[in-house]
């Protein structure tokens, strides 16, 4: 089985927000709650940079590491799931994760959180059986069960944004950095982890 | 990635300049690659070059948390990477983990050496069987109330610690995060009842509880905790008195930690803190993001929770099995006299002078 991933071409993305729709349309996300959100770098300046974000499924997952009732799951294809039935809304992932996937509709008493709700790599939960009615109510559509890919990659206009088994992904991108001759993403990790060439 | 407010002629005459500028940087960069010879790297077009000169320092800066430009309402989502989540689970999983265990385990260990050492300090003249009130009801109703308040969130924030290590494997995962998520609604509401409890006993013994001469003596006699002689005491000595104030100070601070987590993304605590620590000539960041104050806010909470735990197992100890007649004064509120002209022989005197009630 392959190892998914999503991967965001920022010499690609043009920033319509069309991932971030899709997404909140598809899985009828919660109130206040953004799956996915395009953030911009240098905005209306030279060098300016677009990049959808969500969660990234991380092998090493933050929040299933720090979580006190032990509700993630990590699939056999590296998507990160959790349990809304164990989640008790204590904001430990959100604390850990360094992308802001975790987030909490808020729910409860004094304005605090209810169950936390993530990105699911369009695959559901763990809680109930796939395409179900229940599992559709906690987590939105379960897109993997069905034999699709997530709504978001598949809705980008640009093809930007990328989601599927990690070597594809990897292979599509690699072909067109040869295209273009260039590519930002690899000048951007060496410099950035000081990485002398 | 600031903004720029200029007519269009100026923006693209600043952008010509820039890319100028950007051009010679980069040449210049490179030069000393190319004249050593030595560079691995596939040979990119000056332009290239140029282009990533400055988008790796972009990337760079996005990597140590800076924010870009989100069109989403929720402001907060602007920040791509926050790398202060890889500290928190450090602190989560290795020093909070391993240091409670120390600091809990060590208190019990001194508690149960000074024990064997010490044992039960008995009330040298026997029970006379003659007692007398030390507290009332409403003052025991007020210390239970923030006795056992302060034990069930005791009990359920450790459990947030262990319990996925230990309470789990024995119960299983269904049962105990129904058990966890009980244990976060009693937490919650508990802290109330310790707030309110906390209150209440701040402004019925701190009159009893300021500092003076007699505390000097006292605990320059260490209090008699070695030895067999008894220092004067009023109604509480000056190791109570230390009790009493770690317990207002340590639960204030609970408290406003408490609610800050409990309401998040609201209050900027650590920020205000800080800058309160920088009047005094202190440099510490006043900007925090707000994930930044909930890391804070609950790293500070966890920390101030088991030292306070800590000190209130030293309290058990004394109140119940290390000290004789010490637990009836919290149990039916009254004491045995001969123990009391022990402990606390000055406020006996002012009881049965009728200066002081109970």
């Amino acid at each position: 089985m392959g190892r998914m991933k999503f991967l965001c071409d920022a010499d690609r993305c043009i920033e319509c927000n069309a991932c971030v729709t899709a997404c909140k349309n598809e899985n009828e996300v919660p109130w206040g709650v953004n799956r996915r959100r395009v953030i911009t770098i240098n905005d209306g300046e030279p060098n300016e940079k677009s990049l959808s974000v969500a969660c990234m499924h991380c092998s090493d997952a933050p929040c299933a590491a720090v979580c006190p009732t032990d509700c993630f799951t990590i699939r056999d294809d590296g998507v990160v799931v959790h349990s809304k039935e164990k989640c008790i809304g204590c904001g430990y992932c959100f604390y850990a994760c360094p992308f802001g996937a975790p987030q909490y509709p808020k729910a409860s008493n004094f304005g605090s959180r209810g169950k936390m709700d993530k990105c699911t790599f369009c695959a559901g939960g763990t809680d109930h059986d796939d395409m179900s009615d229940a599992e559709f109510r906690a987590y939105g559509r379960n897109r993997i069960a069905e034999g699709k890919l997530p709504l978001c990659a598949e809705m980008c206009s640009t093809k930007a944004l990328l989601a599927g088994d990690g070597d594809k992904v990897a292979d599509i991108f690699r072909e067109r950095v040869v295209r273009r001759g260039f590519g930002t993403q690899k000048a951007g990790w060496d410099r950035a982890y000081e990485k002398k060439a | 990635m600031k903004k720029r407010h200029e007519h269009p002629f100026n923006q693209i005459i600043s952008a010509a300049s820039l890319w100028l500028l950007l051009l010679a940087f980069s040449l210049l960069s490179i030069a000393p690659l190319r004249a050593e010879g030595s560079s691995v790297r596939p040979p990119d077009s000056a332009a290239n070059e140029m282009f990533n000169a400055t988008l790796s320092r972009d990337w760079q800066a996005i990597r140590k948390g800076e924010p870009g430009k989100v069109s989403i309402a929720d402001k907060k989502a602007a920040i791509l990477i926050q790398s202060g989540g890889q500290d928190w689970r450090e602190f989560r999983l290795g020093t909070l983990f391993n240091g409670t265990v120390w600091a809990l385990a060590g208190m019990v260990a001194l508690l149960a050496i000074f024990y064997i050492i010490r044992g039960r300090i008995r009330v040298a003249g026997g029970m006379s069987g003659r007692t007398i009130e030390r507290f009332t009801f409403i003052e025991r109703s007020m210390h239970w109330t923030l006795a056992i308040s302060f034990i069930v969130l005791a009990l359920t924030g450790l459990n947030l610690i262990y319990g996925r290590s230990f309470l789990l494997p024995i119960i299983g995962g269904e049962a105990f995060a129904s058990l966890t998520i009980f244990g976060k609604w009693l937490h919650n509401f508990m802290g109330f009842a310790f707030m309110i409890a906390l209150v209440w006993t701040f402004v019925s013994w701190v009159a009893h509880n300021i500092p003076s001469a007699v505390d000097a003596k006292w605990i320059a006699e260490g209090g008699g905790i070695i030895g067999d002689r008894h220092p004067p005491a009023r109604k509480f000595n000056a190791g109570q008195k230390i009790i009493f104030w770690l317990v207002i100070l340590g639960g204030f601070s609970l408290s406003l930690s408490g609610l800050a987590l409990m309401m998040p993304f609201e209050w900027q605590l650590f920020s205000h803190t800080n800058g309160l620590f920088n009047l005094l000539g202190f440099n510490l960041p006043t900007n925090l993001t707000v994930i930044e104050e909930a890391q804070l806010a609950q790293m500070w909470h966890a920390i101030m929770a088991v030292f306070m735990i800590a000190v209130i197992l030293a309290h058990i100890y004394i109140g119940t099995i290390g000290m004789e007649g010490a637990f009836d004064a919290m149990s039916d509120g009254r004491v045995d006299e001969n123990w009391a002209r022990e402990h606390h022989s000055l406020w006996v005197e002012e009881v049965q002078r009728g200066e002081t009630k109970s």
